[in-house]
C-alpha cells in the first residue's frame, strides 16, 4: 500500500493506492488519525487500489464516522473490484462514493 | 490433496495466500474469483493469527483440494487453538446507517458472501474450517 497526502485548506486528500489488507490497515488508522485535525472535507482517492479487505473496511468506517462530526468524507475512483466490497458489505450505500 | 503448516502469524498470510492462489492461477482462474478468493483466505488466516493462540503463537494447517467437473477447490484450515466456530457469528446488518454499524464481524461475513459452501467441526482438539468454491 502507498499513501500520499494534500492538504489544501480545510480540504485534505488521501490517496491510497495497492492493497489494504490486515498487514497495513494499522498504518492507514495512523496517517488518518495524525493528519484529520481541522479537516473538514476528507477525500479519499482509491485510483490504484486494487484490494480492500474487512481490516480495511473498519479503517474506512471509523474515518466515516469522525468526518460524520467534522465535516464531509468522499470518496473516488473505486475500481470495479474494491467496489464489489464495498456494495457486498453494504458500505457502498453508508458513504459517498464518486464514480 | 496438498498442504502447508506455517505459524499462525499475519506475515505469513502471502506465502499462505500464493499456496493457495497459485493453484487457481495455473488453472486459469478469473480473476474475479481469484481475488474473492484471497479475500476469503486473508479474512479467515488472520482469524486464526490474531485468535487462536492469543497471547502465543501455533500453527495453522492449510490444505487445498482441486476437483474437476464441476471444478472446485476444497481449502481446510486447521488450527489446535481455542474452540472457535466463526460461521456463529452473527451477520452484521448492512442496511444500518454509520453510527449504528459496528466495526466487527465483517471478515466471517465476506468469507460466507464469496465461497458456495463452508462448514466448521472442532474434531480432536482442532478447529477444522473447510470451504469450496466452484471456479
Amino acid at each position: 500500500m502507498e499513501v500520499k497526502k494534500e492538504l489544501q485548506g480545510t480540504t485534505l486528500t488521501v490517496q491510497i493506492s495497492g492493497r489494504l489488507d490486515a498487514s497495513n490497515a494499522a498504518e492507514l488508522t495512523k496517517e488518518l488519525n495524525t493528519s484529520l485535525n481541522g479537516v473538514k472535507d476528507l477525500i479519499l482517492d482509491f485510483n490504484g487500489l486494487e484490494y480492500v479487505a474487512s481490516a480495511g473496511l473498519r479503517v474506512l468506517l471509523t474515518a466515516q464516522k469522525r468526518m460524520n462530526k467534522q465535516g464531509s468524507m468522499k470518496i473516488r475512483n473505486v475500481s470495479d473490484t474494491v467496489m464489489e466490497v464495498l456494495e457486498m458489505t453494504g458500505f457502498a450505500d453508508l458513504m459517498n462514493i464518486e464514480q | 490433496m496438498e498442504q502447508l503448516i506455517v505459524e499462525a502469524t499475519v506475515e505469513n498470510l502471502e506465502r499462505v495466500t500464493d499456496f493457495i492462489i497459485e493453484s487457481l492461477e495455473e488453472r486459469n482462474c478469473k480473476p474475479k474469483i481469484i481475488m474473492q478468493m484471497e479475500l476469503v483466505i486473508e479474512e479467515l488466516f488472520v482469524n486464526v493469527a490474531h485468535y487462536a493462540y492469543k497471547p502465543n503463537v501455533g500453527q495453522c494447517t492449510v490444505q487445498r483440494e482441486i476437483e474437476e467437473e464441476p471444478r472446485a477447490i476444497t481449502i481446510t484450515f486447521i488450527d489446535s487453538g481455542m474452540p472457535y466456530n466463526p460461521l456463529e457469528h452473527e451477520d452484521p446488518d448492512t442496511s444500518l446507517g454509520v453510527e449504528e454499524r459496528e466495526i466487527g464481524g465483517l471478515g466471517i461475513f465476506l468469507v460466507k458472501k464469496n465461497v458456495d459452501k463452508i462448514t466448521y467441526e472442532h474434531k480432536d482438539g482442532q478447529n477444522v474450517l473447510r470451504l469450496t468454491k466452484l471456479f
